[in-house]
């Protein structure tokens, strides 16, 4: 943005757009005076939540707790990411922590030894998904078709899901999860060396993207951006990975050693997929356009229908993912999946991280960092021995901040664009 | 300006009813490749359903739709666009929140095996805008929602004439726009002319009608009222064909030398 700027002002773009670091900050100020904060608050905000509860809590700041903190995010970032699609059409989908339910319950009965109809725990996992998205497809089908406001179709999914968990649980109050597959999402660890192998491949897949964007513009003609800034954003994505990896491998349960968590893994693989999804893609663009202006997007040749379904079904699998990974961590299902905050927890990931209510603004890492700010605070505080009660008010302070800070962002830009 | 073949678009006897609502009466209308024609009337002329019936959005019931000599069937948005003709609304029908190329390139965005080629659609974005003369736009990385009205018209019109599109429509582009910002505005649409495209404009701003338009059509309700040539005509002439004509019974092409009601 500066460097177009800058040249059509006839300058030369080198003088007004500093290099490296500075570049990034430069840019992260430019966003902010025309109201798109980015990603730059929640960091801060994380920091602060980090140095507070180090200070408050002795067994906070160790690498053994960091593991936790990753666990503990991993099944509300992924329905979280099905929110931010959903959130960017401009609806909403209040059935997500039961349809997750719904998920964890299938790969539990499909893999229930002695049950005539069990599966191998991988094949039941993706037989859950595929539910899963079915229900996201009927649902988001009601939407797109009758034009059933999504608010009621969802709640109503809500109170279903819930009523068939309820009636397959009822008996045996909870089904117990031995299939070692489904429980690795939530309890398998990388060796020091994987971890390492992993943090390597994340880094070196990101600097060839980075490379494909540089020689793909040049091959169009159109002037690199900022080469400094694209330079510390790839030793940023370098030295996050290998310090992931580096406290991860300085964990320890009762003395054996951990190591990266899979769930973590699982977690950054759809992040980077959902992103290219939503940015790269015919698809992504066109659900950012049906959230901004779903006439303009209709007049335009989009097919709006087909975009609602499929972000329903998106939805609905992200769901299934998050609650194998939820239903892994405590090794069974009971009648109270999907309960308690897990849905007002998605919900509030998405828009602690910057995903608009109204439709066609957000991003699929603000999810990601908005699980973690929530998983953090909870962890914290728990850690910090305070009560439940604490948790949510705090939680509910934090995403009130949020929503205000970006409310009054946008509105400065709506004062200073026009 | 060479015309010298046959119009670009053509309407001969086109009949539109909504019920008990006669919309359209028997209305003939033509546009020529590289003229900017102006389409005038009151409110309920029934200027919006003639274009919809081009745009696709409506079914004529009775006459015929003839581009480029050749009769055709416009029966859905999609069908227009093929054949190049492209309707800019007065609503413009951009998405706020997507920057300048991401609206250009709206529903039909470059891809490679469904990847977005973003360099590709940047490039000719730029050189879209440049060919039309839009300087005003500083990036087009920018998001719609910081543009002025008159940026936003332009990145309307750029959108529509970017596909190689040989027919445009305007449908009251000037209306919500300031004084230097409509200049800009009518500066593009005769440069549209200039670059040899057919052009309607709709407007109910005479001054802007006469401005850019090369010939003037008037309806009112419903009917041909008469075909002003811009350079034959004055204000007063119009504004009386708005407000009082008489239908022009023409058979076939409305004849472009007829000085409006015979009255």
């Amino acid at each position: 943005m500066t460097t177009a700027g800058a040249a059509a002002e006839g300058k030369p773009a080198a003088q007004e757009a500093p290099q490296g670091v500075a570049g990034l900050l430069h840019r992260a100020y430019d966003n902010m005076k025309s109201g798109n904060l980015g990603v730059l608050p929640i960091v801060i905000g994380l920091i602060f939540i980090v140095v507070f509860f180090s200070f408050k809590a002795t067994n906070f700041f160790t690498a053994t707790n960091f593991v936790n903190i990753i666990i503990q995010m991993a099944g509300t970032a992924m329905l979280a990411y099905g929110v931010v699609f959903v959130l960017l059409l401009g609806e909403i989908d209040l059935s997500i922590s039961y349809v997750a339910g719904i998920g964890a319950l299938t790969v539990a009965e499909l893999q229930l030894p002695g049950s005539g109809h069990e599966i191998n725990g991988l094949l039941a996992m993706l037989c859950a998904v595929a539910i899963c998205a079915a229900i996201g497809a009927g649902q988001g089908s009601i939407v797109a078709y009758v034009g059933v406001p999504s608010f009621v179709v969802t709640l109503a999914g809500y109170l279903v899901w819930q009523g068939v968990i309820l009636q397959r649980l009822e008996q045996p109050g909870s089904i117990i999860i031995q299939d070692r597959w489904i429980n690795y999402t939530a309890s398998y660890f990388f060796s020091h060396t994987a971890g390492w192998l992993i943090a390597a491949l994340v880094t070196g897949l990101y600097l060839i993207s980075v490379i494909w964007t540089v020689v793909s513009h040049r091959r169009a003609g159109i002037p690199t951006k900022n080469k400094g800034t694209m330079i510390a954003k790839v030793l940023g994505v370098a030295a996050a990975s290998f310090g992931v990896v580096a406290i991860c491998n300085h964990s320890y349960v009762q003395g054996n050693p951990l190591g990266l968590p899979l769930a973590g893994v699982i977690v950054v693989v759809f992040l980077i997929v959902l992103t290219f999804l939503a940015k790269r893609t015919t698809f992504g663009r066109h659900v950012y356009a049906v959230g901004g202006n779903a006439e303009a997007a209709r007049r335009a040749g989009i097919n709006v229908h087909r975009i609602r379904i499929l972000v329903f079904m998106i939805s609905g699998a992200m769901a299934a993912c998050g609650g194998i990974i939820l239903a892994a961590n405590v090794n069974s299902v009971d009648l109270n999946f999907g309960g308690g905050t897990l849905l007002l927890n998605s919900i509030a990931a998405a828009v602690i991280g910057g995903v608009s209510l109204f439709g066609g603004r957000g991003e699929v890492r603000g999810a990601f960092l908005g699980a973690l700010v929530i998983a953090t605070v909870s962890n914290g505080l728990n850690t910090a021995g305070y009560a439940t009660g604490i948790i949510y008010i705090v939680t509910g302070l934090i995403l009130l901040f949020a929503v205000t800070l970006d409310t009054i962002a946008r509105r400065l830009q709506v004062r200073s664009g026009r | 300006m060479s015309v010298t073949e046959a119009p670009l678009l053509e309407l001969r006897g086109i009949t539109k009813s909504f019920g008990s609502v006669q919309a359209l009466t028997d209305v003939d209308f033509e546009v020529r490749a590289g003229e900017v024609m102006a389409l005038v009337g009151d409110n309920g002329a029934g200027k919006s359903t003639l274009i919809k019936c081009v745009a696709g959005t409506h079914a004529a019931d009775e006459g015929d739709i003839l581009f480029e000599g050749r009769e055709v069937h416009i029966h859905s948005p999609k069908d227009a666009a093929n054949l190049g003709i492209e309707v800019v609304y007065q609503d413009l029908a951009l998405c706020d929140n997507l920057d300048v190329v991401q609206n250009m390139y709206l529903g039909r965005e470059a891809n490679n095996f469904e990847v977005l080629t973003e360099p590709v659609m940047e490039q000719h974005t730029a050189e879209t805008l440049t060919s039309l003369r839009v300087t005003t736009i500083n990036s087009v990385r920018q998001t719609v929602a910081t543009l002025s009205g008159g940026q936003r018209q332009s990145v309307a019109v750029a959108r529509a004439v970017m596909w190689n599109s040989k027919l445009v429509i305007l449908d009251e582009p000037t209306a919500a726009l300031g004084v230097a910002q409509t200049e800009q505005v009518l500066e593009l649409v005769r440069r549209l002319g200039q670059q040899g495209l057919g052009v309607v404009i709709i407007s109910h701003n005479l001054h802007d009608v006469f401005e850019t338009a090369d010939r003037i059509a008037v309806l009112r309700l419903g009917r041909n009222v008469g075909l002003f040539e811009r350079d034959k005509t004055t204000q007063q002439e119009i504004v009386e064909a708005i407000t009082a004509g008489q239908p022009t019974k023409v058979s076939g092409i409305p004849q472009t030398t007829a000085t409006g009601p015979a009255s």
